[in-house]
């Protein structure tokens, strides 16, 4: 968002998002957060901030918000178990089944661009009840017909082992929801902003949508105060950059 | 008993060319110095396995050409951005790239941990990950052929079975115990690996393993090959419990890295020096 605009809503997009996705969260009992996650992160610490101490939040990367003692395998080895209720992933590509790509675009033989890696999405979509995805680009290069790879799998087969999923997509734009029957996203939302017909021109897949589409809530007074005077302390833990250029958290909190 | 080496380089003999290497995760204590050490002695065509990610040390070796072959599940700078000279090698096609999911490495090395040949694992169906591992199988759940909802498809993952770990931790004993505190991954690499070399940020008068409070978290001197010390050995990576990144200097080896001449420029600077090791 510019800053001009950004003046006239006394928030940044930043909190807007962990502000919509917090509320995604929803009552739950353990939220994981993995690598490269700042909004969820906040998002999730926003979530236990306001529910005192519910939900247990691990963040991959923290000494604080993890209570893991059984090496990196802990997460996956929870996530199998259904003791992680929510997750979130993002992807170089998302496309409208809900399929995301963490690797490469173009042949996979011969990519014709790259990205880090699948890291644990080829397995944690399949057993985590709720995965958001987010993805702060939101384009017609990211948001696609149809993924150039497939790095973990919007639905299944009925008969493959599958007790999670994805329930919603978040953008710097809007909030979709993920019907996994049809496997379709719907529009929900609109951020403050921005606009519809802004969404249709950006986004590269099909969608359902309300005949009329609401305006993104804008965060509560008190949900600015708790993301910035409780979790951007404890997020400079983890994200420092992060935390530094959006709340000005320092980087040895 | 593991012999504490009188150099860094003497402890990294046990890592030949053509080996298969593991190497941890990038906050788990990762032997950046002793990284540094193998690009100055030109180890070459090394088959890397990351466990499960890896940052700048894969990134590193890349870039100096000691790499052949990549096992793990995404290489990236986090918050600093791409591993430029990972893509780059991608891109160019200069290394083989075996892409997985990070359960999978787990479990492939767990599987080597306990002895058995391979280990199923949950998801994977119908991803590209699965559909380009031909070493990788699935099979129909052998215990579920009459349920209602047979067959009930499940990956089966190969063990893996490293030359050499290598790794750093905090403290080593005079005995060769290691100190890995909560790290476990640590331990899993080590017990899945021929061999363990490790590299420690001091020598503690004492023995780990009488202490129950640090036994919990040590790696036995039994499954230890050589120890040498490197203070600072994580640098500029951080170790957990101890210290963090190295943020400034992430983010110029982010902006070097970006082109050749910039990454031999790095490399100059702060692997070939002597000052730097």
């Amino acid at each position: 968002m510019a800053p001009d605009r950004q003046a006239n809503f006394e928030f940044r997009d930043e909190e807007l998002l962990a502000s919509v996705v917090a509320d995604l969260i929803g009552d739950v009992r353990h939220v994981a957060v993995g690598n490269a996650s700042p909004i969820p992160a906040a998002a999730a610490l926003l979530a236990r901030a306001r529910g005192n101490g519910r939900p247990y939040v691990s963040l991959l990367g923290s000494q604080r918000h993890t209570f893991w003692t059984d090496g990196g395998r802990e997460l996956f080895d929870c996530a199998g178990q259904g003791r992680i209720d929510v997750f979130f992933l993002s992807g170089g590509e998302i496309d409208g089944e809900g399929n995301v790509n963490l690797v490469s675009v173009g042949d996979p033989d011969r990519p014709a661009m790259r990205f880090p890696g699948s890291f644990g999405s080829s397995y944690l979509y399949f057993v985590v009840p709720k995965v958001i995805l987010f993805r702060t680009e939101h384009s017609k290069r990211t948001l696609v017909p149809k993924v150039a790879f497939i790095s973990a799998p919007g639905g299944s087969d009925d008969n493959v082992h599958r007790t999670g999923g994805p329930i919603a997509l978040i953008t710097n734009r809007c909030l979709f929801s993920f019907d996994p029957e049809r496997r379709r996203f719907q529009l929900e939302s609109v951020h403050p902003g921005h606009t519809l017909a802004e969404v249709i021109v950006n986004t590269g897949f099909e969608f359902e949508r309300p005949p009329d589409v609401p305006e993104t809530p804008a965060p509560s007074a008190e949900t600015l105060r708790l993301l910035r005077e409780v979790v951007a302390p404890e997020l400079a833990e983890v994200y420092p950059q992060f935390a530094a250029r959006v709340f000005g958290a320092g980087k040895s909190a | 008993m593991p012999s504490i080496a009188r150099s860094l380089d003497d402890a990294l003999g046990a890592i030949a060319d053509d080996c298969v290497l593991a190497v941890p995760r990038e906050s788990a204590g990762v032997p950046m110095a002793a990284t540094r050490a193998l690009i100055r002695r030109g180890a070459k065509r090394l088959h890397l396995i990351a466990l499960p990610t890896s940052s700048l040390q894969a990134d590193l070796l890349i870039g100096a050409g000691c790499v052949e072959t990549l096992e793990t599940s995404a290489v990236s700078l986090g918050e600093f951005g791409l591993a430029p000279r990972f893509t780059a090698a991608i891109l160019s096609g200069s290394i083989a790239m075996k892409d997985a999911t990070c359960p999978a490495l787990h479990a492939a090395f767990q599987a080597s941990e306990k002895g058995v040949p391979f280990m199923p694992l949950r998801g994977l169906i119908g991803t590209d990950v699965l559909a380009r591992r031909p070493d990788w199988t699935v099979i129909d759940n052998p215990f579920e052929r009459n349920a209602p909802n047979a067959p009930d498809p499940i990956v089966l993952l190969p063990a893996i079975r490293p030359d050499v770990a290598l790794l750093h931790a905090p403290m080593a004993d005079r005995e060769g115990n290691v100190w890995i505190g909560r790290q476990r991954e640590l331990v899993t690499m080590a017990h899945a690996s021929e061999r363990t070399v490790v590299t420690v940020e001091k020598i503690h008068d004492g023995n780990f393993l009488q202490d129950p409070a640090l036994a919990a978290g040590t790696l036995p001197g039994f499954y230890v090959d050589s120890i040498a010390v490197a203070e600072r050995g994580a640098w500029p990576l951080p170790l957990p419990d101890h210290y963090a990144w190295d943020a400034e200097h992430l983010k110029e080896y982010a902006a070097l890295a970006a082109t050749d001449e910039g990454f031999a420029q790095y490399l100059d600077r702060y692997v070939h020096e002597k000052r730097a090791a």
